[in-house]
């Protein structure tokens, strides 16, 4: 009896298995259901809602300055950017422009929480892969950030930096000094990483050809960011549709045309190398003036439709408002870039072992609170 | 052919794992680079950003004197209803009456430390402090009253 099942099991039909909701490699509460052909994978299916908030929702009963705070929850290790995004769309709504100096500081925040997030990604991934160091050795140089951050803003994951109108407070005076200190740090660091990891002959076998996604696949499923430019679709929003200071700073868009696990992986370290030479770019030039317009105490948004696009360190965040004149909003929606690139892993991971569902999925630089929201 | 590349493989693997090694042995050399603190030993040492957001507090004077007037705008844009604040009428000696509070209360577990209270304070009586510690072991001592028992509104500030 026994080996009839077995039998049935190894040869003809497929079985399938649990990845999640706790797993290791998922970070997160996200649960894969796994078809799976001996070792093969067959197909995936990912079930997401497991740490619903309601956040669209929520946004509806409370003014526009308190949906900021929300939005630091959803993608958390881009906090700042999803905070700029809400702002930005609030300010132009209003027909508000910014002074120069918050442009500056809201730009070189932005970039140091996209390296931040990139370096936490790449220990997350190297441990994903069985490499431990890397976990040591990324979240060491983080913490760099985190405190330039914390002597700022307060606050170290999330931040509550940006306010509509401005920011909450000024830099703090050794915030200059503190950002030039990390990057010349930093630069020193970096290629750390490769000899560490990209060089590495366990990582390379792991990495390369795995999880292969074409440009136009990557174009239909709606890959943005890192995950698609690895497949050479150019996506940058700080390129395409410049906000803040990115239309006036020098920086390249990274992009890589294999379109593998190793090509995902590339286009963000090129991109933590690209982030600081836009930081580097407007350290020094922070013009003086006001951290923040003077706004109204209740914040009304005219009657309308409203849209804006930033960039955030996984991809395009968008945010949609529909207004009715009051001083919260009919609805507010998200895109997450995380929820429309996981769409992608049942493409990427067909016919490869279970194995590499892990790099794939890690690849994807997957955080589970801006899917569920 | 086959051969010769296998070895050069294995060669190839070994170097770039002699690579990695080299990183993790530079520094495994140079203690003076570790930055790892041991936390609950270096209490007394450990200082804090001063704006770092660990708890909201009001400030008194050495008069045991606060600014706040209990206008409850920190209340009114607090998302989550974290502060409440229970004001009375004081009658003040020529007989004009004021608006004081008599308790500013203040629940640390649903804070969401988003700042709204201190930026938008008119009086500027509220503010954060760089206190992290905060487990406790029962779920009352979360709810804080901010102001001190017999403290009163400081001279000069308007309501």
């Amino acid at each position: 009896m026994v080996e009839e099942i077995q039998k049935t099991i190894d040869t003809e039909e497929e079985y399938t298995i649990n990845m999640g909701p706790q797993h290791p490699s998922t970070h997160g509460v996200l649960r894969f259901v796994v078809s799976l052909k001996g070792e093969l994978v067959k197909n995936v299916q990912p079930h997401c809602g497991y740490i619903h908030r309601g956040i669209e929702k929520m946004c509806e009963k409370i003014t526009y300055p308190q949906i900021i705070h929300l939005t630091d929850r959803m993608d958390y290790l881009s906090a700042h950017i999803n905070n700029a995004a809400v702002c930005l769309t609030v300010e132009n709504a209003l027909e508000i422009e910014m002074p120069e100096r918050v442009k500056y500081i809201r730009t070189i925040i932005e970039e140091l929480s996209r390296i931040a997030s990139h370096q936490l990604w790449w220990c997350a991934f190297g441990m994903d892969l069985g490499g431990l160091t890397c976990f040591f050795y990324g979240l060491r140089d983080r913490e760099k950030i985190l405190d330039i951050f914390e002597e700022s803003t307060g606050g170290r994951l999330i931040q509550s930096y940006n306010c509509p109108g401005g920011l909450m407070n000024d830099i703090h005076p050794n915030f200059q000094q503190k950002v030039k200190d990390f990057i010349k740090y930093f630069r020193k660091v970096l290629p750390e990483y490769d000899q560490l990891l990209t060089g590495n002959v366990i990582f390379q076998e792991r990495a390369k050809k795995v999880g292969y996604i074409s440009k136009e696949e990557a174009i239909n499923f709606g890959l943005t960011g890192p995950s698609g430019r690895g497949s050479g679709f150019a996506c940058d929003v700080r390129k395409r549709a410049p906000y803040h200071m990115y239309g006036k700073v020098d920086f390249k868009e990274v992009l890589y045309t294999e379109g593998d696990t190793l090509a995902r992986y590339k286009v963000r370290i090129d991109e933590m190398w690209e982030s600081m030479k836009i930081i580097e770019q407007l350290i020094d030039n922070i013009p003086a003036g006001d951290y923040a317009v003077k706004m109204k105490p209740i914040i009304k948004l005219p009657e309308g439709e409203y849209f804006q696009r930033v960039e955030s360190a996984r991809g395009e965040f968008d945010v949609f408002i529909i207004s009715d004149g009051n001083k919260n909003p009919y609805r507010i929606k998200f895109r997450s870039p995380n929820l429309v690139n996981l769409t992608a892993i049942n493409a990427m991971s067909k016919d490869h072992k279970i194995a590499d569902l892990v790099a794939i999925s890690g690849s994807l630089d997957l955080v589970i609170p801006c899917m569920d929201r | 052919m086959n051969i010769i590349g296998y070895i050069t493989d294995i060669f190839k693997g070994v170097i770039s794992l002699l690579k990695g090694m080299k990183v993790t042995g530079s520094y495994f050399f140079r203690p003076w680079t570790v930055v790892t603190q041991k936390y609950p030993e270096n209490r007394k040492k450990l200082e804090m950003y001063e704006r770092m957001k660990g708890e909201i507090v009001m400030p008194h004077n050495a008069k045991n004197e606060h600014k706040c007037t209990g206008c409850g705008i920190c209340e009114l844009n607090c998302p989550n209803g974290s502060i409440e604040i229970i004001t009375f009428q004081l009658v003040s000696e020529d007989g004009k009456k004021k608006r004081a509070i008599d308790k500013h209360i203040y629940r640390i577990g649903m804070c969401t430390f988003c700042g709204l209270c201190v930026k938008t304070c008119p009086s500027k009586a509220l503010s954060f402090a760089p206190n992290f510690e905060h487990a406790v072991f029962s779920r009352e001592r979360l709810t804080k009253i901010l102001n001190k028992e017999g403290s009163v509104l400081e001279k000069g500030v308007e309501g």
